[in-house]
């Protein structure tokens, strides 16, 4: 290794050389960020604060080309959707009040270049990381989920993907104790060089325990605890250290982070204690960025400034220079603002879980970060210019060249073949239910963990994850995530609003009151006119959407720069949504449970297959429009769900989407291996569709749901009463079979194996 | 029999969680004499006849391509046992 023979760069010396030529290019910043920050501080930055603005400043810490978009999620809303919100956008995740006393807070984030590179670290370090945002809110993570997108599954590079993501999510998740309660997996092969890692955590805490990441008292101490520092995920500023080397050249970091589970588990429960012991005035975690994250944040947020040193930090490698220690991405730490009376107290805390701990400083009145190294002065900024007022970019958006011809090339325009042949049909559904997007996930979602705690109700392959919050009243939360990066390409704008309607028809589908949004929005490069319009029109249209269904977004991710090469992924909006149940006894299953049920399609079937995973599975096709959203028939459709399971006349709901009609019954019947008898006469003959139409098309608003027969008028008059197209499309039975009336039938076995078979060959 | 041993170490830069819980324990039990563990692992590779140069030089390729993960993991050493 390379030898050490130079000195810090200091702020006097910075003053004593203002033409010193900086690295600022290679750190990813602009000439005029540059310039920018020689103007903030009226010197250029030492090489410490430069490695703190150009990551601070970086797409990822900053949202400099998303801030201008996101901010009306903050802007379209009525004060009744924000009443339940008691920490919104801009912490780092947002709390809802869901009664009792309890308070939940949820959030999803990305971790898709570092899962590419290193698929098990990778992955296991997004879950890591997402439940310590959790933790920093005062709460206790009570489950996970992960939204995943992979290359194509023929292709030999997606298996390395997959079994390293699939583990590392696994063995983190599963070391911890927590519950995976669902998620989504898609394979196309536009995710081929640049995957999404997609890590989704909810935690619960009572109402007094909130935490906020913030520093405001003067006197207060800052203290970093947990792991030691060490040179993970540094490798981007190594630049920085070329010039402090000999002709070895600089030093090797690694870009990558190692996860240790258990230590974060000691972390948790370490946290709580501190936090019910009231010895933690305010509270940071540290990922992306590290303590330059850590510390600018805390001082900005509280208004105030601080004073570290950063020769205290505890480090696992001695030869890390003073800029890597700002930077590092070491795992499983945390910052805590403690009152100087409470040390002791702290002390006892952490001492009795073994973490270590050091203090590096103190709050202090003036808005100011000032970083030693020893006795020389590295870092004098103000905090407020590094964590919030970063650079805001209007970046160019052009509507895309291809758009036109895409939305032109319809299911129709193509001409594409369907057919009304039974036999045809039946082997249609066949290939759909065992396609690799629509094939059962149990092979990856078995690696892990859905009822570690004893508290989940719901987990995969139900429509939603859902989880017991309060073990006295069985209060709980059901969340869904969706994202249909095909409709997002044929239209961004409703798109998103579709990845909305499904993730909020699957929350009330589980008997659970929708009342929050998450979001962790995929895209290519912003600096890419079409791609920042894809942005543009997603943002759009997830923000109208929350207004029209009035439940807010809480928070969320921006994961810019996915694409290889020139060639970006599809729109990938992650939309999350959190319903609220006052028992989980109450929950309603997805699939069927007893025989002599009637089995009732609500809403209206319209012929749309554009975008559908009929057109992609039968024809490898993808043009037109996606599927009208109808966000009121979706309220209308969910407050019926709602009524419907208050008075218990709902045996099972299964909502219908990605494979339509067809996918919907196979789901149903394999859940818990109960048959029917179905028709779809009735269906094509009120809505005036083909049997394509009826089994394969992907019109939103529609759920099917088994009801006994003694509730069969109740519940129908239910329908009428509230407008909701309610048709009587077939009967349970204890036959073994699924009998689609006119067309075939199939033993429940004979379903089972084909839905199960595809990924496990693949990845087994 | 002769073998070809592989070994393999995470690199020097990163976490390597069972060291420290191993070096922790030894903490524990009073071995303050030892300050770090890292923890590898050791491959061998037998083989019918004493390698070729020609197959130490694939085992050294296999070593690098496959016994180990180049993100995270150095090949520390390949050499021929009798």
């Amino acid at each position: 290794m390379a030898k050490i023979v130079s000195t810090v760069d200091t702020t006097k010396n910075a003053k004593k050389t203002p033409e010193k030529e900086q690295p600022w290019k290679e750190l990813g910043l602009k000439q005029e960020e540059y310039d920018r920050i020689k103007v903030i501080l009226g010197r250029r930055p030492t090489s410490a604060e430069l490695a703190m603005y150009s990551v601070m400043w970086s797409e990822h810490c900053s949202y400099k080309s998303s801030k201008i978009y996101l901010r009306q999620f903050g802007e379209k809303v009525t004060p009744e959707m924000t009443k339940n919100l008691m920490v919104g956008m801009g912490e780092n995740a947002g709390v809802v009040d869901i009664g009792e006393g309890w308070a939940v807070t949820f959030k999803v984030e990305s971790h898709n270049h570092p899962s590419y590179i290193e698929p098990f670290q990778g992955a296991a370090t997004g879950v890591g990381g997402i439940v310590r945002d959790i933790l920093t809110m005062g709460a206790r993570p009570i489950a996970i989920m992960d939204q995943l997108r992979f290359g194509a599954v023929s292709n030999p590079d997606t298996a390395r993907v997959v079994n390293g993501v699939v583990s590392g999510i696994s063995f983190y998740g599963n070391c911890l104790g927590l519950p995976n309660i669902g998620g989504e997996t898609v394979f196309d092969k536009v995710y081929q060089g640049n995957p999404l890692v997609n890590a989704l955590s909810v935690g619960a805490l009572r109402h007094e325990d909130l935490k906020l990441a913030k520093a405001s008292n003067p006197g207060d101490l800052v203290i970093l605890f947990g792991a030691r520092t060490g040179a993970d995920g540094i490798g981007g500023v190594s630049v920085l250290a070329s010039e402090t080397f000999d002709a070895d050249g600089p030093s090797r970091r690694p870009a990558v982070q190692v996860g240790d589970p258990f230590a974060e588990k000691v972390l948790i429960e370490c946290c709580l204690e501190l936090y019910a012991a009231k010895v933690v005035a305010g509270i940071q975690d540290l990922g992306g960025a590290g303590l330059s994250c850590a510390t600018s944040e805390l001082a900005s947020n509280g208004q105030a400034g601080m004073r570290v040193q950063l020769k205290e930090v505890l480090l696992r490698d001695e030869s890390l220079t003073p800029e890597e220690i700002l930077m590092s991405e070491s795992q499983e730490r945390m910052m805590a603002i403690v009152p100087k009376k409470d040390l002791k107290a702290f002390t006892a805390i952490v001492n009795k879980y073994e973490v270590e701990f050091s203090v590096l400083g103190e709050v202090i009145r003036e808005p100011r970060l000032y970083i030693n190294w020893g006795k020389e002065e590295i870092v004098n900024v103000p905090p407020r210019s590094v964590a919030h007022d970063g650079p805001v970019y209007e970046r160019p958006v052009s509507y895309p060249v291809w758009q036109d011809s895409l939305n032109n090339n319809s299911v129709k325009n193509a001409n594409l073949k369907r057919s009304n042949e039974a036999s045809d049909l039946a082997e249609e559904l066949v290939q759909i239910i065992s396609s690799p997007n629509q094939a059962s996930k149990s092979w990856i979602t078995d690696q892990y963990d859905h009822y570690v705690g004893g508290n989940t109700a719901l987990a995969m392959p139900d429509d939603s994850g859902m989880v017991r919050v309060s073990e006295e009243t069985g209060l709980g939360v059901a969340i869904a995530t969706d994202a249909n990066g095909r409709y997002c390409q044929l239209d961004p704008y409703n798109g998103a609003k579709l990845a909305l309607a499904e993730a909020y028809r699957n929350v009330a589908s589980s008997g659970a009151v929708p009342v929050a949004v998450t979001n962790c929005l995929n895209f290519g490069s912003p600096e890419n006119p079409e791609v920042m319009w894809q942005f543009k029109q997603a943002t759009a249209g997830l923000a109208d959407g929350c207004l029209e269904l009035g439940i807010p977004v809480t928070g969320g991710n921006v994961s810019f720069y996915n694409q290889t090469g020139d060639i970006a992924i599809h729109p990938t909006p992650v939309v999350g949504v959190l319903g609220v149940i006052d028992d989980v006894a109450r929950r309603i299953p997805s699939g069927w449970q007893d025989a002599g049920n009637n089995i009732y399609l609500l809403g209206i079937t319209r012929d749309e297959l554009d975008g559908s995973v009929w057109s992609e599975v039968i024809h490898d096709h993808l043009g037109g429009k996606p599927p009208v959203v109808d966000l009121a028939a979706e309220k209308a459709l969910a407050e019926l769900l709602q009524g419907a399971s208050l008075q218990g006349l709902l045996a099972s709901t299964h909502d219908l989407s990605e494979g339509g009609l067809a996918q919907t019954l196979v789901e149903s019947t394999l859940r818990f291996g109960m048959g029917a008898r179905i028709w779809l006469n009735e269906i094509t003959e009120r809505d005036r569709v083909d049997l394509t139409a009826a089994l394969f098309s992907e019109s939103t608003a529609r759920v099917i749901v088994s009801v006994g027969r003694e509730d069969d008028v109740k519940f129908v008059g239910l329908c009428e009463a509230r407008g909701i197209p309610v048709l009587r499309i077939g009967v349970t039975d204890a036959s073994g079979q699924l009998e689609i009336q006119d067309l075939a039938t199939w033993s429940i076995e004979e379903l089972k194996a084909t839905h199960g078979a595809t990924i496990p060959e693949f990845f087994g | 029999m002769p073998k070809i041993i592989v070994e393999v170490m995470p690199k020097a830069d990163l976490l390597d969680p069972a060291g420290k819980a191993v070096a922790n324990a030894l903490q524990r039990k009073g071995h303050a004499e030892i300050s770090n563990v890292r923890i590898g692992k050791r491959i061998e590779l037998h083989y019918a006849s004493t390698p070729t140069d020609a197959e130490v030089e694939a085992a050294k390729q296999i070593a690098a391509d496959f016994l180990s993960n180049g993100v995270i993991e150095d090949v520390i050493s390949v050499t021929v046992e009798n």
